[in-house]
């Protein structure tokens, strides 16, 4: 008892570094030390149900994680190199090629993970995973556990897409049992769905956060918490990080706080998945203006709550390029209306043609719709080689410009 | 009262371009210099201009630095601005009515919607690629052993239709050349060049909409064929000037007579 007295109370970590923990305790190293004790390692797309492999208990780890976090430390261009050199062209994806080449056995100490014994793949995130996979699969001669999810025509899925999803679900469970070498504990795949939409609700939470003016964080700050929500989605430890983000949070929004700490000149959404290598080029011209980016719709796409397994099924159907372009637009200007936005920037991301190719439409929508600012750049999510970092100072500039001559009209100046 | 002087400097990626302006209205000198950013092209600009205007630099109230080489001359300019707002702020002198203009410069195509007294409100760029620039231009014209001020001249002695089908410079260089050595004549060849680049730019301007007046500027809109080319393509009269090419500097001149304007007020 006197021993628990004398202890110096220990320090509360703050959230984003508990959020940091979860995801290399629960995903990367228990998966290592699940590969130590011969279990075998998944490697799973972002949005596959992950439900099923928590309550079978197998460890799985993300290379789309992983290619963002190899981009980000700068390791991406030279991974691409290798993954063109055995013969994947540089149109792919830069997730892709970087986790090719990293199957392939080049080494990545930015953001090293156990070889895969199976692979799981949903094609909701884009119709380059189902390659991609069957690529990874061919390589190490593994099982490819495949849920197709069929490209929407319409703003929600109907019952038959809903059917179909759920006979794949049900024969993925049957294909990871014989995997895991157990059945199925149907009171730990309830306990993971509980975890996961609790999860999803905290996660959301936080985002919604971005709806104060001025806002109690950096929207870029979602970006780097997007680990936890992909990779963990189905863990208790996530819920848990998040709930104590968004009381952090909460406590900005009474304090005055925020963790940006630029003036709030503009608010902006981003289009898109960031640049991972160049994220402080991105940030540079936009913290100089103090526009903050109190949008995003790549970090909210991961937080879903369903109620039953249809509307779970109906959930792993909503992905930002797996919508849609009726749905992706509402979905869009809802958050903008919603977070106050003067303008949107677009990134026209080379390696995701999905998203890319509707974002033309979704801009003349935006400028006819909600009358803001709109830019584009080109860029990548991990290829640096598909940035320039001057075209995209000119197109902020510009979008800066835009934003200051609207305010101005509101406020009844005159240029 | 003396008049007050105000300069804008344009340092675009293959041209520097320098206006003096008197009272913010009148133009007292202007200069163009064929090397841009990173070149002697800025500080030769500077030179010429003011020699031609008779001033030193103390006489200036405000320079005004814009274009892709903007920053190099953060030093010497008294502020800088994107060639976006330049632009539109430098077609609205040239044409008042001016709502939406097509800008290609060396490196770069952008369509700007103009609000009244040359307010920018809306902007779509070329993506990383400088195809249908005036890069695109420049290698064309040097495989097919022409001079760019050539260019227009000898698109209007076209008699067929060729289609130069891809925007890509490295690709189209050997679709040009393929067409040479099939005997097709450089004139027919320039002008579908000229129709390439219309219809990579015209779908630019489609995407934000064209409204009156739709004005021309940057280096490229000294080709009257590509100029031809562009309104055919989007089937729209399409104004130019013989200043087009100083549009930007002009815009960064009046800005900075604002801006001059604007802390001598406070």
């Amino acid at each position: 008892m006197s021993e628990a007295i004398n202890k110096p109370a220990e320090e509360k970590k703050a959230a984003k570094y508990v959020l940091r923990e979860v995801v290399e305790r629960e995903v990367y190293q228990a998966a290592w030390d699940a590969k130590k004790r011969g279990e075998p390692v998944g490697w799973s797309s972002s949005k596959f149900p992950s439900e099923i492999t928590e309550a079978l208990g197998l460890n799985l780890v993300y290379p789309e994680n992983q290619a963002a976090a190899i981009g980000a430390k700068h390791g991406g261009e030279r991974m691409c190199e290798h993954a063109e050199a055995m013969g994947f062209d540089n149109d792919i994806c830069a997730y892709a090629r970087i986790n090719l080449a990293y199957a392939a056995g080049h080494e990545a100490e930015e953001k090293p993970m156990p070889q895969p014994d199976f692979v799981l793949c949903c094609n909701n995130i884009c119709n380059c995973m189902t390659k991609w996979y069957e690529n990874l699969a061919r390589m190490h001669n593994i099982p490819l556990i495949m849920i197709d999810v069929p490209y929407a025509n319409t703003k929600e899925p109907d019952q038959n897409k809903i059917d179909y999803i759920r006979g794949q679900f049900d024969d993925a469970i049957k294909q990871l049992e014989k995997i895991a070498g157990r059945k199925m504990d149907m009171e730990k795949f309830e306990e993971a769905c509980s975890n996961a939409n609790r999860a999803a609700k905290a996660w959301l939470k936080v985002c919604s956060y971005l709806q104060y003016t001025p806002a109690p964080f950096a929207g870029f700050d979602l970006f780097n918490h997007m680990a936890d929500i992909v990779t963990a989605r189905a863990k208790k430890a996530t819920a848990l990080a998040f709930e104590q983000l968004a009381d952090e949070l909460e406590e900005n929004v009474k304090t005055g706080k925020s963790t940006w700490k630029y003036d709030e000149n503009h608010r902006i959404m981003f289009e898109g998945i960031p640049c991972w290598p160049q994220l402080g080029k991105l940030f540079k011209p936009l913290k100089e203006r103090g526009i903050n980016t109190t949008a995003v719709v790549y970090a909210p796409a991961f937080g879903f709550e369903y109620n039953n397994m249809d509307e779970l099924m109906a959930a792993y159907c909503k992905a930002p390029n797996s919508v849609c372009i009726e749905k992706g637009v509402e979905w869009r200007e809802t958050i903008c209306k919603e977070n106050n936005v003067d303008g949107i920037l677009v990134h026209y991301n080379r390696s995701c043609k999905p998203w890319s190719g509707y974002m033309p439409e979704m801009e003349r929508r935006f400028r006819k719709d909600l009358g803001v600012a709109v830019a584009g750049f080109d860029g990548d999510q991990a290829d640096p080689r598909n940035f320039s970092e001057e075209q995209y100072n000119t197109r902020v500039e510009g979008l800066f410009e835009v934003m200051q001559a609207n305010k101005a009209a509101k406020e009844g100046g005159n240029k | 009262m003396s008049a007050i002087y105000t300069m804008g400097i344009d340092i675009g990626s293959t041209a520097s371009k320098s206006v003096i302006l008197k009272d913010g209205k009148e133009i007292v000198s202007k200069a163009v210099i064929d090397v841009g950013a990173g070149t002697s092209g800025p500080k030769r600009v500077i030179e010429e201009v003011t020699k031609e205007a008779g001033l030193s630099r103390e006489e200036i109230s405000f320079i005004l630095a814009t274009g892709y080489g903007r920053n190099s001359l953060l030093e010497w300019a008294d502020h800088q601005m994107s060639e976006l707002s330049c632009h539109a702020k430098g077609a609205n002198y040239l044409f008042p009515n001016v709502r939406t203009v097509i800008d290609i410069g060396g490196q770069d195509a952008k369509v700007l919607k103009v609000g009244p007294n040359g307010v920018l409100s809306n902007f779509v760029m070329n993506d990383k690629c400088a195809a249908g620039t005036g890069r695109f231009l420049d290698v064309m014209a040097k495989i097919l052993e022409v001079k760019v001020s050539e260019l227009e001249g000898l698109s209007a002695q076209s008699t067929e239709d060729v289609s130069i089908s891809s925007t890509c410079t490295v690709f189209a260089e050997s679709e040009v050349i393929s067409q040479l050595a099939k005997g097709v004549h450089k004139n027919d060849i320039i002008k579908g060049i000229h129709r390439s680049v219309a219809g990579r730019v015209g779908g630019l301007a489609k995407r934000v909409g064209i409204e009156d007046d739709l004005v021309m500027t940057g280096g490229v809109a000294l080709n009257g064929g590509v100029v031809k080319a562009m309104e055919e393509a989007l089937n729209h009269e399409i104004k130019t000037s013989p200043l087009t090419q100083y549009a930007g500097a002009i815009g960064a001149a009046l800005f900075a007579y604002k801006k001059y304007e604007g802390v001598n007020k406070k």
